[in-house]
């Protein structure tokens, strides 16, 4: 449920045509009420529903923050594990589209943060699939924040989903010169990084986390461990952001002994998002600034 | 239409109400006494709504409660031991001695739980209702609220879903006059806060909160009306806190005269005296169930004060709910 997923078929057209073949009991238009909705959503899974919430953008999570933080990620907690709440939030967030600060951020790190929640952030639609089937099977609450520009792609994907589980991550390139750890869009635009830093004899591993929450530390230290440098890669603003934590789980484990070059983040600006382009362009990370820094980290070390 | 309970059942409500009162009572006594610690928010003097209000429930009706929740917890038939144990912070609690005095639950009966956040529990509710509904259940959920979470946005877009969808929702606010220190009639500028569900296309009415059978009456309605499908209702019920909003408070929002008028409107004493007038019950009889409300009280609080402490370790694994496709225990820290 959520709003405008039935006859307007999601903002993002996520929906589509799904309640014409589900029926609207089941593809459920609402009221413009974040917090509403998404404690419907809590209440409705506390008492043996699967319910899919979506919101609109992700910046609009602000509004249901109580239901999310205080109940949603608490209950089975705080009810001494009586109950608890299989609640799957969808919401696009990230920047690219000019719709400026209140509907471009990347929020993951706040929700990370929140003892209690799943957090997945998929970067093609292969494992949009797959991780969202994966949440639905979960019964803890999972937030996935969906990059509004991959809605804007289309991808090959396979007859039948693999599955996925939540915190096991994804080598998508191998490599053995730099290991790039990046989320979401950047995901891609390292894949294109690592295409040509290989052109200029720079090999790139690129590690996709899929979920930052749980998160799959092993796969990251492993692959650290093999290349000696790591650049980490993501579109949120840097200051205490996801990569933050990446970063310092490399550090605190033996891997930083197996490291040659200093561990480096590139991240989005400490702005909010601005709506010019020129500006939304350099606010975060793009594919020359990850082949930049990527050189740099590879020449100087 | 006020229905004349029969001698057992007026004493079970009034059973009940000793029961709320008395549990409270021992808490504060424990907590006076340095054995209980945290904080906690007491009702008594507004025992008649709960009390009245799940006298319209049924198996597999759920409710939502607030911070000031022993009474709908008790109300709803939560064990008294487990609930005393839970705010002595033992491991045989409803909760583990993770949820205290705000967060009890018992789901399994269809105690959604206690909510320290207020108007947390709305949406909550609105919730249970369209799963109630979605389901295909005729059950109903019993949504407690106070009047100061009516400020709150919650509030109104729980209201504006229920009615929307036509929820089986029975909204109860428990008017007790003061949101923490702020007087309901300074922040509302209605009549009655019941007026307020017009505005969403929900039937609302108030009723005396300390007149337990004018509540189980007007839930009764209300209850009625969700199970035949038509919709949320809304019930105010007119009640007084004797305490403070919680530990912290001096009182200096209301007099002592204040205070004294409302306690000489006991919903105890007063269900009490119409079970004497009308020769219902006995004097004995009386005395009788507040004793053996007072012994049921006892028992819990040495079920609570035997139970074990909880550990860290049942705590740390206790955070997240063991999933199928989570690539890691999480418990275990082996991953952040």
């Amino acid at each position: 449920m959520g709003e405008d997923v039935g006859i307007y078929g999601g903002a993002f057209g996520v929906t589509n045509d799904l309640y014409e073949k589900l029926g609207t009991d089941r593809i459920r238009d609402t009221t413009i009420s974040e917090l509403g909705i998404m404690g419907a959503g809590v209440g409705a899974a506390l008492t043996g529903m699967r319910p899919i919430v979506e919101i609109q953008f992700s910046d609009f999570l602000c509004q249901a923050m109580d239901q999310v933080v205080n109940q949603a990620a608490k209950l089975h907690f705080m009810v001494g594990g009586q109950a608890s709440v299989p609640l799957v939030i969808r919401a696009p967030g990230g920047s690219g589209t000019g719709a400026a600060a209140q509907h471009s951020q990347s929020l993951e790190a706040w929700f990370a943060h929140v003892p209690g929640l799943k957090v997945v952030m998929p970067s093609d639609a292969t494992d949009a699939a797959s991780l969202l089937l994966a949440a639905l099977e979960d019964p803890n609450p999972v937030l996935i924040l969906e990059h509004k520009l991959l809605y804007k792609q289309s991808f090959e994907v396979p007859e039948v989903f693999p599955k996925a589980l939540l915190g096991q991550g994804r080598i998508v390139r191998e490599g053995t010169d730099l290991t790039i750890v990046a989320t979401s869009i950047e995901v891609q635009r390292a894949s294109e990084a690592a295409e040509l830093l290989a052109a200029d004899g720079i090999s790139v591993e690129v590690i996709d986390p899929r979920t930052i929450k749980p998160l799959d530390l092993p796969l990251i230290l492993a692959s650290v461990s093999k290349t000696g440098r790591v650049l980490l890669v993501q579109e949120a603003v840097k200051f205490n952001g996801f990569m933050s934590e990446v970063a310092a789980g490399i550090a605190e484990s033996p891997a930083f002994g197996d490291l040659q070059a200093p561990i480096r983040r590139l991240c989005g600006l400490d702005t909010p998002i601005p709506y010019s382009p020129q500006l939304e362009r350099a606010s975060v990370p793009q594919v020359a600034d990850i082949v930049r820094e990527a050189t740099a980290l590879v020449k100087e070390w | 239409m006020v229905e004349t309970p029969t001698a057992a059942e007026g004493l079970a409500i009034l059973r009940t109400m000793w029961r709320i009162r008395l549990f409270e009572e021992a808490v504060e006594d424990l907590y006076g006494r340095g054995m209980m610690h945290g904080t906690m928010h007491l009702s008594i003097g507004e025992e008649a709504v709960p009390t009245g209000a799940c006298l319209a429930l049924k198996d597999g009706d759920q409710i939502t409660s607030t911070h000031r929740g022993h009474g709908h917890c008790i109300a709803k038939g939560a064990d008294l031991g487990r609930s005393m144990a839970e705010l002595l912070a033992k491991d045989n609690g409803y909760c583990r001695g993770r949820g205290g005095s705000m967060h009890i639950a018992d789901v399994a009966t269809g105690n959604l739980g206690a909510n320290g956040i207020v108007g947390g529990g709305l949406p909550i509710a609105a919730g249970a209702g369209l799963s109630n509904k979605l389901r295909g259940v005729d059950n109903v959920c019993l949504c407690f609220h106070g009047d100061g979470s009516v400020g709150e946005g919650a509030w109104h877009e729980a209201l504006t879903l229920a009615s929307m969808w036509d929820l089986p929702v029975v909204f109860v606010c428990e008017n007790n006059q003061y949101g923490m220190s702020m007087p309901s009639k300074k922040a509302f500028k209605v009549e009655n806060i019941s007026d307020k569900a017009a505005g969403f296309g929900i039937p609302g009415e108030t009723v005396d909160g300390n007149d337990v059978l004018a509540v189980r009456d007007a839930v009764q309605r209300a209850v009625d009306r969700a199970r035949r499908g038509e919709g949320p209702s809304f019930i105010e019920a007119l009640t007084y806190r004797w305490r403070g909003h919680s530990k912290s408070d001096k009182n200096l929002y209301r007099t002592k005269e204040e205070i004294q008028a409302w306690r000489d409107r006991d919903p105890i004493a007063r269900w009490a005296a119409e079970m004497l007038d009308i020769e219902l019950v006995t004097h004995e009889q009386l005395d009788a169930e507040q004793a053996a409300a007072r012994q049921d009280i006892r028992e819990a609080v040495v079920f609570g004060t035997k139970g074990e402490d909880p550990t860290v370790e049942a705590m740390m694994a206790g955070i997240y709910a063991p999933s199928p496709v989570d690539a890691f225990d999480i418990a275990k820290g082996i991953v952040a």
